[in-house]
C-alpha cells in the first residue's frame, strides 16, 4: 500500500503560566492511500492536538511542536513556513470540524465560502468557481444548489451546514481530509447520512481520511485501521477488527466495556476508574498505570514499548512481554472474541438483530 | 414492583409564539405515567420537545394546556408558597452542562447547601457542614472538595456536584435532562453507575432524557421515543429494542452505530417518510395500545395493521 503521510516520534507541548503542557508525547503512525485511519481516546489524549498540528494549525505561542516529522509529499509540514504551509492546507490536505455552527463565517454567503479555495488554489476565474460550488452543493446533497448558494448559514439546519462544510474541505480534491468529531454534534440519524456522505465520496476520489472522535460505534463502521490515544500517546494501533475484536491493551479494553451493548443487560456498567493524566507532569512509567486494574510493578516505573501482534496490530502494554502473567480480560472482551471465532469458522454469525 | 403512578401527564401542550402568528408546538400532546422506583427513559433527536417535556413537568415553563398530576396533587395549579416549596424538595432536576449549571463563583459547599438552606433542612452550621461532606462522599468526592470552585473539577466531577446538589433535599423524583452527553464514554459509564446506585439505596424515581439510545436502554425500564412534539412510542425497554413498531422508532434504531466493525458492514438503515401514514381528518391518530404495554401513535386503520402484524 502507497503511504501518504507518515507522521514521527511527533510532540507537541504548550506553555502555560501552570507549567508545559505536553499534550502530545511521542505519536507515530503512517496514512495509506484511499484509506480511513480512526484516532479513538478521551478527551484530553491528544488526539485533536494530533491533527491540529498536521494542519499546522496549532497557535505559537503558547503551542509548539518539539520534536518529530510530518512527512507528506517529500515534505517535512512540521518546518514549512506559514506561507508554505498556505499552499498545502485546503488544497492537498482540508479538514471538516466539530461545530458546524461556528465554523462557517456568518456573515459571508456558502457559495463565497466555497468558492474561496478555488479561486485560490485551483485559481479558477469567480463564474467558474461559482459553477464548480454549485456542483460541490450537490454532490454533498443539498438539494436546490442553485439557490442555497446564495443563502448564509444561519439559514440551514446543522445537517446541511456540516455537508457545506464538507463541500468546502473537498473543494480542491484533497490528498487527505482530516476529520475531527465531524459528526458528534448531529442526532443520528443526520449523523448516519454524512457519515454515508463521506464514504461514497472517499470512494469517488480516493482520499485518505483521519477519523476523530470518541463513538466506538462511528469508528467500528467507517475505519480501516484504529489508533486508540491515551495521555498523548498511541497505545494500541491496529485494523478495524483487531482493535474490536482482538484488543490488547487494557485501555481499549476498558473503552470497550464501557459502552452498554444493545443486546446483552448488564448489572453494572464497567467504568474506568479515576480520570485522566495531568499532562503538565506526566507520570512515570505508562500513564494509564493509575487506572488499570491490570498494572504490573513495572508499569509505574518504565513505560513499555510498542509490543508486536501481528504485522498490522501493535500495543504498548507490558502484558505482553514474553514474561508478563497472563491476565484475563473484562468479560465483554472475551465474549466479543468468541463471537468473532465462531464467525470465522463459517458457523452462524454474530446474533445482533 | 408495585405499580404505582408517580406522575401523570395528561395531554400536556407547550407551545412557544416565536412571533405574531407563529407557534412552535414544542410538545403537542403528549399523555404518560411515571411508576414509583422507575427509570422511564425519553428519547429523540434534538427539537423533538423531550427537554421541553422535562423542564414544563418541574415548572421552569407554565404549560400552555394539559396537565401535569404529581403524587396526586396537580403541579401547575396556582400554589401557595408553602406547596411549591414542597414540590420544590420532592422534584429535583439533572442538567445536561456541567460547565453552565454550576456557578462559577460559589463554593462547591454553597451549591450543594443552597437546598438545604432554602428549605431550611440543617439546624447550625456543624449539621449544614456535615450533610455536604455525606453528600460528597455519596457521589464518590471527598471532604477535601467542599471547599474549591467549580472550575478546579473536571467535567464528570462537575456533574457529580450536579447529582449531590440534587440529592441535598431529599428528593423523590429527579429529571435527568441529558446528564451524560457532555462527558467521555469511560466517565458516562461512572456516572450512569452511580445514578442507579443511587437509585436503589435512596428508592429514587427518574425520568432520564438523552438522545443516545444505548445509554437510555441501559438505564430505563420503559421508554417513550418523541418525534415531532409527540411520544410515537412507548414501552417497556427490552421491548421496544427487539419488537420496534413504528416506522421512526425502526428508523432511529437502525441508525445507531454499534461497537461491532462486523454489524457495521452490514447495517442496513431504514429511511423514516412522515408521508406514509397520510392521516385523514377524519380518522384520528392516537397512541393505542398495540400490544399490553406497547404503545403506538398511529391510525384507527394503522391500528388494526401493527395489531395483525404483531399477533
Amino acid at each position: 500500500m502507497e503511504k501518504i503521510l507518515e507522521v514521527k516520534n511527533m510532540h507537541v507541548s504548550f506553555d502555560t503560566f501552570g507549567g508545559e503542557v505536553q499534550a502530545v508525547r511521542g505519536v507515530d503512525f503512517d496514512l495509506n492511500k484511499g484509506e480511513t485511519l480512526a484516532i479513538v481516546g478521551e478527551s484530553g489524549s491528544g488526539k485533536s492536538v494530533t491533527s491540529k498540528t498536521i494542519m499546522r494549525l496549532i497557535p505559537t505561542p503558547p503551542g509548539r511542536i518539539k520534536e518529530g516529522e510530518i512527512l507528506f509529499g517529500g515534505k517535512d509540514l512540521a518546518k514549512l513556513s506559514e506561507k508554505e504551509m498556505q499552499k498545502i492546507r485546503g488544497k492537498d490536505i482540508s479538514m471538516i470540524f466539530q461545530d458546524p455552527m461556528t465554523s462557517l463565517n456568518p456573515t459571508m454567503k456558502v457559495g463565497k465560502q466555497i468558492m474561496e479555495g478555488l479561486i485560490k488554489h485551483q485559481k479558477l476565474s469567480s463564474s467558474a468557481a461559482k459553477e464548480r460550488a454549485i456542483e460541490l452543493l450537490g454532490l454533498v446533497g443539498i438539494p436546490q444548489p442553485e439557490v442555497r448558494i446564495n443563502q448564509f448559514p444561519h439559514q440551514f439546519s446543522g445537517g446541511m451546514r456540516q455537508r457545506v462544510v464538507i463541500a468546502i474541505a473537498l473543494a480542491c480534491n484533497p490528498k487527505i481530509l482530516l476529520a475531527d468529531e465531524p459528526t458528534t454534534a448531529l442526532d443520528v440519524t443526520i449523523q448516519a447520512q454524512i457519515i454515508e456522505l463521506m464514504k461514497d465520496l472517499q470512494k469517488k476520489m480516493n482520499t485518505s481520511i483521519i477519523f476523530i472522535t470518541h463513538d466506538l460505534g462511528v469508528v467500528a463502521n467507517v475505519a480501516d485501521r484504529v489508533a486508540v490515544m491515551y495521555g498523548g500517546k498511541i497505545v494500541e494501533i491496529g485494523t478495524v477488527d483487531e482493535i474490536f475484536y482482538n484488543p490488547q491493551h487494557p485501555y481499549t479494553w476498558g473503552l470497550l466495556s464501557s459502552m452498554p451493548s444493545l443486546d446483552a443487560k448488564e448489572d453494572e456498567l464497567f467504568a474506568i476508574p479515576g480520570s485522566p493524566p495531568d499532562l503538565i507532569n506526566p507520570p512515570k512509567g505508562d500513564a494509564f498505570a493509575v487506572r488499570n486494574q491490570f498494572a504490573l510493578k513495572i508499569d509505574l516505573e518504565k513505560e513499555p514499548p510498542m509490543f508486536k501482534v501481528s504485522n498490522t496490530h501493535y500495543a504498548a502494554t507490558w502484558l505482553l512481554h514474553e514474561n508478563a502473567p497472563k491476565v484475563e480480560p473484562p468479560p465483554y472482551i472475551k465474549r466479543l472474541k468468541e463471537t468473532k471465532q465462531l464467525s470465522k469458522s463459517g458457523a452462524k454469525a454474530s446474533d445482533h438483530k | 414492583m408495585s405499580k404505582q403512578k408517580l406522575l401523570e401527564i395528561n395531554n400536556l401542550k407547550q407551545h412557544f409564539e416565536i412571533s405574531r402568528g407563529n407557534v412552535v408546538k414544542a410538545v403537542d400532546g403528549i399523555s404518560f405515567d411515571v411508576y414509583k422506583g422507575e427509570t422511564f427513559g425519553l428519547v429523540g433527536e434534538s427539537g423533538c420537545g423531550k427537554s421541553t417535556t422535562g423542564r414544563t413537568i418541574i415548572r421552569l415553563y407554565n404549560a400552555t394546556d394539559g396537565n401535569i398530576i404529581y403524587d396526586g396533587v396537580d403541579v401547575h395549579d396556582k400554589k401557595s408558597k408553602k406547596d411549591l416549596k414542597m414540590f420544590n424538595q420532592k422534584m429535583q432536576m439533572i442538567f445536561q452542562d456541567p460547565y453552565a449549571s454550576l456557578n462559577p463563583r460559589m463554593k462547591v459547599s454553597d451549591i450543594i447547601a443552597e437546598g438545604i438552606d432554602i428549605h431550611g433542612l440543617a439546624s447550625s452550621k456543624e449539621e449544614r457542614m456535615d450533610r455536604v461532606i455525606e453528600l460528597l462522599e455519596t457521589v464518590g468526592l471527598n471532604k477535601e472538595h467542599a471547599n474549591r470552585y467549580p472550575h478546579e473539577f473536571s467535567g464528570g466531577q462537575r456533574q457529580r456536584i450536579g447529582i449531590a446538589r440534587a440529592l441535598a433535599v431529599k428528593p423523590e423524583f429527579i429529571i435527568a435532562d441529558e446528564p451524560i452527553s457532555a462527558l467521555d464514554v469511560s466517565i458516562q459509564a461512572q456516572v450512569i453507575n452511580l445514578l442507579k446506585k443511587l437509585q436503589k439505596e435512596k428508592k429514587l424515581t427518574y425520568l432520564f432524557i438523552a438522545h443516545d439510545l444505548s445509554m437510555v436502554k441501559y438505564i430505563s425500564d420503559r421508554i417513550g421515543v418523541m418525534y415531532q412534539g409527540k411520544i410515537v412510542e412507548l414501552a417497556e425497554s427490552d421491548e421496544l429494542y427487539s419488537n420496534p413498531i413504528h416506522p421512526y422508532t425502526k428508523s432511529l434504531l437502525s441508525a445507531i452505530p454499534l461497537p461491532d466493525p462486523e454489524h457495521e458492514r452490514t447495517r442496513k438503515r431504514i429511511i423514516y417518510d412522515p408521508s406514509q401514514h397520510q392521516y385523514n381528518n377524519s380518522e384520528e391518530a392516537s397512541l393505542r395500545e398495540v400490544k399490553p404495554g406497547h404503545f403506538v401513535y398511529c391510525s384507527e386503520n394503522e391500528y388494526k395493521r401493527y395489531k395483525a402484524e404483531n399477533q
